[in-house]
């Protein structure tokens, strides 16, 4: 039981965060909660602090639309929390397709079909043209782009205010994970990744890795949704520093060997060595 | 140059030009797609939304006026729904405006897709002057244009004997009965659709419209001449000056000149 929980304790805390304030979002509609209303491309917090999505608000600035007071504050709220926990803590720890590519991820490893599929045929420097594309269309209709495709908003919007055909979105990219592409959607394609990628770039909480306690089991690299990002495994101690890291700290509870931790970012320290 | 970085010019190249084919490719899928779900005008937006074209660009999907519609009016586009996605809509038939005086779904708007403004006279939120949409009457299938009388939808209208009103006419086919037939009044009718979800028929025969539809435009050449307020369009009117040249040859005398008949 220690083991279990030991070894699943972060993977149970970001689901309930996950499921929990898409239960706060749920209850916001259907029973008049105010503690978190609205969805993921902007909320209020009990109608008095404003969330916006910064990339949303990006492509909106893109488009031409006049940006309102709420909209700026709301996306730097948001941009300054994610530049502080890790930009991607917000693809595992909140965003709703995580749950699905998760299990499809799972799945995929379960059936192994990765003993079929061993090459990756797509890059996952992807995600960034992806965005620069998304912000090109939206100057050129004059509409935020992405926020009429985003699978992301479709699963959030539908959990609260109805699904629609949005299933349909949600089973293309389990379906995508499972036989297309590991980690396809949330390791190439997303574009909201990709920003969050380059928000965290630079951001204070950081998984840290110990090479002398380090028995080179591996098991982290399978785990892992962006295994670039852990490239000094059993080489080097140091901090994870790339922004693609989701901080799911998956990595750190399958260690049985305590090299890998949570840590803060030693600004000074990286200053110097030049990352 | 060796062979070797002549080939890795070569692939850079291969490879940039494929990267730009690839990202040309999603791009006008992607814009095509855009640019069909944006495309549907027969919509009908909460109270205070901006011009559709800039509603599209400035509505961030959030729904906060949905959840602040005390009758749960108003919906957010889902899949399926043929409307561009996420933006707030409602349709009269199944559930109207009610037009709550404290107009609860304006104010949460984050990003001023639906403006306080535009729904405010004299510092007061004032629902009567929304422009949500204009109810149209279809003469054929409205009972009362056939003599059955029939005032459902001037009763349900909020703003009884404005946006609605009933007109006298006498029923010739009778002669001695007479029509009591709706009439909407564009400047008053907020679009709300209390008279399309009261009209008896089968298939509403008064019903909603986003305005841009339903109205035409008389345009700069046709002013009201007895309307002070459209006399003021002539104010920055600018002159027209049409310039012809005239004609060198001089005018034939046709109709008397009996070479031309005669020959």
């Amino acid at each position: 039981m220690r083991t279990l929980w030991n070894n699943y304790r972060y993977l149970f805390f970001r689901r309930t965060t996950q499921i929990g304030l898409l239960f706060l979002y749920f209850g916001a509609n259907a029973w008049g909660w105010t503690a978190l209303m609205g969805n993921l491309s902007s909320s209020s917090i009990l109608g008095i602090i404003p969330l916006s999505d910064p990339y949303a608000v990006l492509q909106m600035l893109a488009a031409g639309a006049v940006l309102a007071v709420d909209l700026v504050v709301g996306a730097l709220i948001i941009t300054i929390f994610y530049f502080v926990v890790g930009g991607r803590a917000f693809c595992s720890w909140v965003c709703p397709i995580n749950l699905v590519t998760d299990a499809a991820a799972f799945l995929r490893r379960k059936i192994k079909v990765d003993d079929f599929a061993k090459k990756q045929p797509a890059t996952r420097n992807l995600r960034y043209w992806v965005l620069a594309l998304s912000l090109i269309i939206s100057f050129a209709m004059g509409v935020a782009a992405f926020e009429f495709i985003s699978p992301i908003s479709m699963l959030h919007r539908g959990i609260i205010f109805g699904m629609g055909f949005g299933w349909a979105a949600v089973l293309i990219i389990f379906n995508f994970d499972l036989l297309v592409l590991k980690n396809g959607w949330c390791g190439h394609i997303c574009p909201l990744g990709g920003f969050y990628s380059l928000v965290g770039k630079y951001s204070l909480v950081r998984v840290h890795h110990t090479q002398e306690n380090c028995t080179l089991c591996m098991k982290c690299k399978v785990v892992c949704p962006e295994q670039q990002v852990l490239y000094m495994i059993g080489k080097e101690t140091m901090p994870v520093l790339s922004g693609e890291c989701t901080n799911c700290a998956r990595c750190i509870e399958v260690c049985d060997d305590d090299a890998l931790n949570f840590s803060i970012r030693d600004l000074i320290k990286n200053n110097k060595s030049g990352e | 140059m060796t062979a070797r970085e002549e080939s890795d010019r070569r692939k850079f190249i291969l490879r940039m030009a494929r990267g730009a084919g690839i990202a040309a490719l999603g791009g006008f899928v992607w814009s095509a797609y855009v640019d069909e779900v944006t495309a549907s005008q027969l919509l009908l937006r909460p109270p205070g939304a901006i011009k559709e074209e800039d509603f599209l660009k400035t509505c961030i999907k959030c729904g906060l006026c949905v959840e602040a519609c005390p009758y749960d009016t108003l919906l957010l586009a889902k899949p399926g729904d043929h409307k561009p996605l996420g933006t707030p809509y409602f349709i009269p038939r199944d559930i109207p405006c009610y037009m709550c005086p404290d107009i609860p779904c304006v104010p949460v708007c984050p990003t001023g897709a639906l403006d306080e403004a535009s729904v405010t006279t004299d510092g007061k939120l004032d629902i009567n002057i929304a422009e949500m949409g204009l109810a149209v009457i279809d003469r054929e299938t409205c009972i009362a244009f056939w003599g059955i009388q029939c005032d459902a939808c001037y009763r349900a209208c909020p703003i009884l004997g404005e946006a609605i009103s009933v007109e006298y006419n006498k029923n010739e086919r009778t002669g001695k009965h007479a029509f009591l037939t709706p009439v909407v009044h564009a400047d008053a009718c907020t679009g709300c659709g209390l008279c399309e979800k009261a009209c008896v028929t089968e298939k509403p025969a008064i019903f909603v419209l986003p305005k841009e539809v339903a109205m035409g435009k008389a345009g700069n050449y046709y002013i009201k001449g007895w309307d002070k307020n459209d006399e003021k369009r002539l104010e920055d009117a600018t002159e027209i000056k049409t310039k012809t040249e005239l004609s060198k040859e001089s005018a034939v005398d046709s109709l008397n000149d009996e070479e031309v008949l005669y020959k």
